[in-house]
């Protein structure tokens, strides 16, 4: 059989927080989906334990403003590549206009934290994506390339060759025998 | 900046190769712990022992005592340690033998380099690409690159 699951991603996220925070004694407040306040200064010990343990959820604590901003532009990338009509704009007019600050800064600030480009990271996301489609779903690269966005089977086969050294299809069969091997 | 620094394992049973590798990453912008491991042997016993989980270990395939591929199975088949990225750093360049160390669980497969310059490019893709998966949303699953 086969069930069905859906999430209320807010009451999610603060039962994982109040479930940490509490598991590990502090006297806090949750602000909102971004901020936490603490009653006391955390020592660094306290702070790298409460990161350790957030990680195992995907949850990460954001210590200064570059990096934030850094996972805003991430997060802003990740939008913009799930919808359709964002595609059509410039990765880098779209940054600059949701973000109000200018490309070049953005660029800067994202290299300097993360040591790729801005433009490399939206390959590496798309090509994410289309490993993703390879691997669990029936469908065919030209599907796929247009699903993506690409303006043509080629295009993605060439990006997707030259990103992981791998054609997509060795890559499907690399990912079909390690199902069969259960790894 | 707030980077933190990242460890690296390396086992290779060829001197040169482990200080060139050595050379190669200290000349990099990322900031890493290197700790060089002659076999496989070697490698297995500090993981067993280590409580820092590495970020990332670079694996050579012939080696005596313990090969790649046997530490390789041995890493993805314990619990503590089958999410570490790890990645083969091989002369190899058959297909099969490539295929039969991703289908295995490698996530990255390195030709090693017959010049410096070009050892230092890969070393340094291969620490971005694990850069990234560390701290963005990408499928681990999918984790596949061969450079």
């Amino acid at each position: 059989m086969k069930i069905y699951v859906t999430f209320n991603l807010n009451i999610t996220r603060n039962a994982i927080l109040k479930e940490q925070l509490d598991r590990l004694g502090f006297d806090y407040t949750i602000e909102n989906t971004q901020e936490i306040s603490f009653k006391n200064k955390l020592t660094t010990e306290q702070e790298s334990v409460l990161a350790e343990s957030l990680s195992i959820y995907g949850i990460t604590i954001i210590d200064n403003q570059k990096t934030e901003l850094v996972q805003r532009i991430k997060d802003t990338i990740n939008e913009m590549l799930a919808d359709d009509e964002a595609n059509l704009y410039k990765i880098s007019s779209y940054l600059a206009d949701k973000l109000n600050y200018s490309y070049a800064y953005l660029s800067n600030i994202f290299s300097e934290s993360t040591y790729t480009s801005i433009e490399n990271f939206v390959i590496l996301k798309k090509v994410d994506q289309a490993k993703e489609l390879i691997a669990n779903t029936d469908l065919t690269l030209t599907e796929i390339a247009y699903r993506l966005n690409y303006s043509s089977v080629a295009h993605l086969s060439g990006q997707f060759k030259k990103t992981t050294g791998l054609t997509p299809s060795t890559f499907q069969k690399i990912i079909k025998k390690r199902k069969e091997f259960n790894i | 900046m707030s980077l933190k620094i990242l460890n690296i394992l390396l086992a290779d049973d060829d001197e040169d190769d482990r200080w060139l590798f050595q050379k190669a990453l200290s000349d990099l912008k990322i900031k890493t712990n290197l700790s060089l491991f002659k076999n496989g042997k070697e490698l297995m016993e500090h993981l067993i022992r280590t409580e820092t989980t590495p970020h990332l270990i670079f694996l050579d395939l012939n080696m005596p005592l313990k090969n790649g591929m046997e530490c390789l199975t041995e890493i993805r088949s314990s619990c503590n340690l089958k999410a570490i990225p790890v990645a083969i750093y091989s002369t190899s360049s058959s297909e099969k033998d490539i295929e039969n160390t991703f289908v295995n669980g490698a996530n990255i497969y390195i030709n090693k380099p017959s010049n410096f310059a070009d050892l230092k490019n890969a070393i340094d893709k291969v620490l971005q690409l694990n850069w990234q998966y560390h701290t963005s949303n990408l499928n681990k699953d999918n984790f596949l690159f061969r450079i």
